[in-house]
């Protein structure tokens, strides 16, 4: 069986993961260095890996704030009540349940142009749906529970006892935060945010039902390889593929050494 | 800091762990609270500490009412049953911790740091960190911690429960040494009795939630007020029917009386070895038990089992033996009361006056 079962393991790995990425690799250098430059420098290419760049940004800083203060309500607080914090911790994983798309559909429905409170919003000049919040709005969505399932096992293992020390000693909550809680969950919580980076930089579908993926306004890296497929302008997409792909590949080794980090600690 | 807590009540949804409870503590005196677990012990010291706050009550410090000071503001120190050490901090900034939130200049924390380090033994220890300590050396840490801020208060939750028993008593007789040394007024929760009264200068018995009774180590064994704190404190047998011992007929006049008769109670031996050998009763030696330091022997008397001890200096018994049983005195209790009673046949019968 052994002799059937280590090649067939291989076989899959390579079939799926590492012909892929040899592909794209090839396929944006098919025309060259030049090529790969222009697939690149194009005003479309440039304009939506900027999109994409602002995008991870202010998702990765926002998530990162709320997720990690849920997690400290749904863990510690006590002016909580427990069916509240039980009803909260499932609604949490909600966004792991429902496809992207549907998610991107519900901001549409609800703060879209033909909605009253889209058209408020777009009545003092704040366009929502088809523009830059929305996306990112539909990003945060979908990344929301990576924080929060990051940081929630953390401080249920650390206890809430160091925190009530601190407090005996005469440190408030802000204090107790920085000097006590912090260095316990600074691992988790980096983890956490190469997660959210991760999910940020490769998110389609939701992006896309938002941004309505116009270009030169709207559309970001992975929009824009799905429009120059659609186009079939292989090489364009290979290059803004291969630009996501290297990313992804850092943020794994940085994870992997994150995850390290967070064991030991 | 003087002390005084008034109908103090705790309920946790319907859990009632704290019922009633009031008490005044002088300043400088070292209490132990003393109780079976789940008792309401650490509620207890959780709200002296602000940590949980009562259901109703008031707990008064100084005079000063502090129900509504949060535990920043309270003037305590409180160690941990698991010491909750910073486990990211060596030893001194461990220590250093409640000085430094006062924004104490550095020369002022090192100097207090290193007092204290001194006086906790932990010197050559300050740039350890938590976990490359032993159980014992933690403790201290938690202990030097808390005294950092100056506190008029230590409040200490099963501080030796998480160490092995023979560090226990070392550290035991070291605490209470260190307290003396820092006069400062101190509570400590534990479920050992012995620690308790080793310990404490006065000691709480707290059972479900109440507060049984308060008092000396000495007074409460001499005096126990309640079934429970009898059966808690020190060793001892339960007599169902204690009319039916020589001695203690009497006992018959109080229908549903039930006796506790503690080992030391009891005198066991041969003929001889008694003033009063009338007083006695005979019995017969069951198990014998050996302690280390002395003889643990059951002794039936009819059919009521009791123990007690006896030295090994004298003649060694064997099973099965008929011995004397003197039984000095019994704790008596019935529904409504208890109360202590002698053995009636002790009183000489035919006194020589000369």
């Amino acid at each position: 069986m052994k002799k059937v079962w280590i090649p067939l393991t291989y076989l899959v790995f390579i079939v799926l993961l590492i012909i892929p990425i040899l592909k794209i690799f090839t396929g944006s250098w098919a025309e060259g260095w030049s090529g790969f430059i222009e697939a690149l420098t194009r005003k479309q290419s440039l304009h939506a890996l900027m999109m994409t760049g602002i995008i991870v940004v202010v998702v990765t800083v926002l998530n990162t704030i709320f997720g990690v203060m849920l997690a400290l309500y749904l863990v510690r607080a006590t002016w909580l009540g427990q069916r509240i914090k039980n009803l909260l911790n499932s609604l949490v994983d909600l966004p792991y349940a429902v496809s992207p798309v549907i998610g991107g559909l519900m901001i549409v429905l609800i703060l879209g142009p033909s909605t009253a409170l889209g058209a408020f919003f777009e009545d003092i000049g704040f366009k929502i749906v088809y523009a830059l919040p929305g996306m990112i709005l539909a990003t945060l969505f979908v990344t929301f529970p990576l924080m929060v399932r990051e940081v929630m096992p953390v401080l249920q293992e650390i206890g809430a006892q160091q925190e009530e020390a601190a407090s005996t000693l005469g440190a408030y909550s802000w204090y107790t935060f920085w000097h006590v809680t912090w260095p316990s969950i600074r691992w988790g919580v980096i983890y956490g945010v190469v997660l959210t980076v991760a999910r940020s930089l490769g998110e389609f579908g939701a992006v896309l039902v938002v941004s309505g993926n116009i270009m030169n306004k709207t559309q970001t890296a992975t929009t824009l390889v799905y429009q120059d497929v659609e186009n079939f302008n292989v090489v364009a997409a290979n290059g803004v593929a291969l630009v996501l792909a290297a990313f992804s590949v850092g943020l794994l080794l940085l994870m992997e050494w994150a995850k390290k980090r967070k064991e030991v600690h | 800091m003087h002390i005084e807590v008034r109908g103090l009540n705790k309920q946790f949804g319907d859990f009632h762990a704290v019922r009633d409870v009031g008490f005044e503590i002088a300043k400088g005196h070292l209490i132990g609270l003393l109780g079976p677990s789940g008792g309401g012990k650490t509620s207890i010291l959780r709200m002296l500490a602000g940590l949980e706050s009562p259901t109703s009550g008031d707990i008064i410090f100084h005079g000063k009412r502090v129900n509504d000071l949060p535990p920043q503001e309270r003037g305590i120190g409180f160690v941990f049953q698991n010491y909750a050490l910073f486990k990211h901090m060596t030893v001194f900034d461990n220590v250093a911790f409640g000085l430094k939130v006062k924004k104490q200049s550095k020369d002022q924390i090192r100097d207090r740091v290193m007092q204290l380090i001194e006086l906790t033994g932990l010197k050559g220890f300050e740039h350890r960190y938590p976990h490359q300590l032993s159980g014992g050396q933690r403790q201290r840490v938690a202990f030097a911690r808390a005294l950092a801020p100056e506190p008029q208060l230590l409040l200490l939750d099963e501080p030796f429960a998480a160490i092995d028993a023979k560090i226990r008593t070392e550290l035991r007789t070291w605490l209470k040494e260190m307290i003396e040394r820092v006069g400062i007024t101190s509570i400590f929760v534990t479920h050992d009795q012995d620690e308790a009264i080793e310990v404490a200068d006065e000691i709480m018995i707290i059972n479900k939630g109440r507060l049984e009774q308060k008092g000396s180590p000495w007074d409460i064994y001499k005096n126990p007020q309640t079934q429970f704190v009898a059966s808690f404190i020190g060793e001892s047998t339960m007599v169902e029917q204690v009319e039916r011992l020589r001695g203690f007929e009497e006992a018959a006049n109080w229908p549903g009386t039930q006796a506790l008769i503690r080992p030391e109670y009891i005198e066991i031996g041969k003929r001889h070895e008694f003033r009063i050998p009338s007083a006695t009763v005979q019995g017969r030696v069951k198990h014998l038990h050996f302690r280390g330091s002395e003889w643990m022997v059951e002794v039936e008397v009819g059919d009521i089992k009791l123990i007690t001890y006896r030295s090994l200096e004298k003649d060694v018994l064997q099973p099965g033996e008929e011995v004397h049983v003197l039984i000095h005195r019994a704790y008596l209790f019935n529904d409504n009361d208890t109360w202590i009673m002698e053995n009636k046949l002790k009183e000489d019968p035919m006194p020589v006056h000369i």
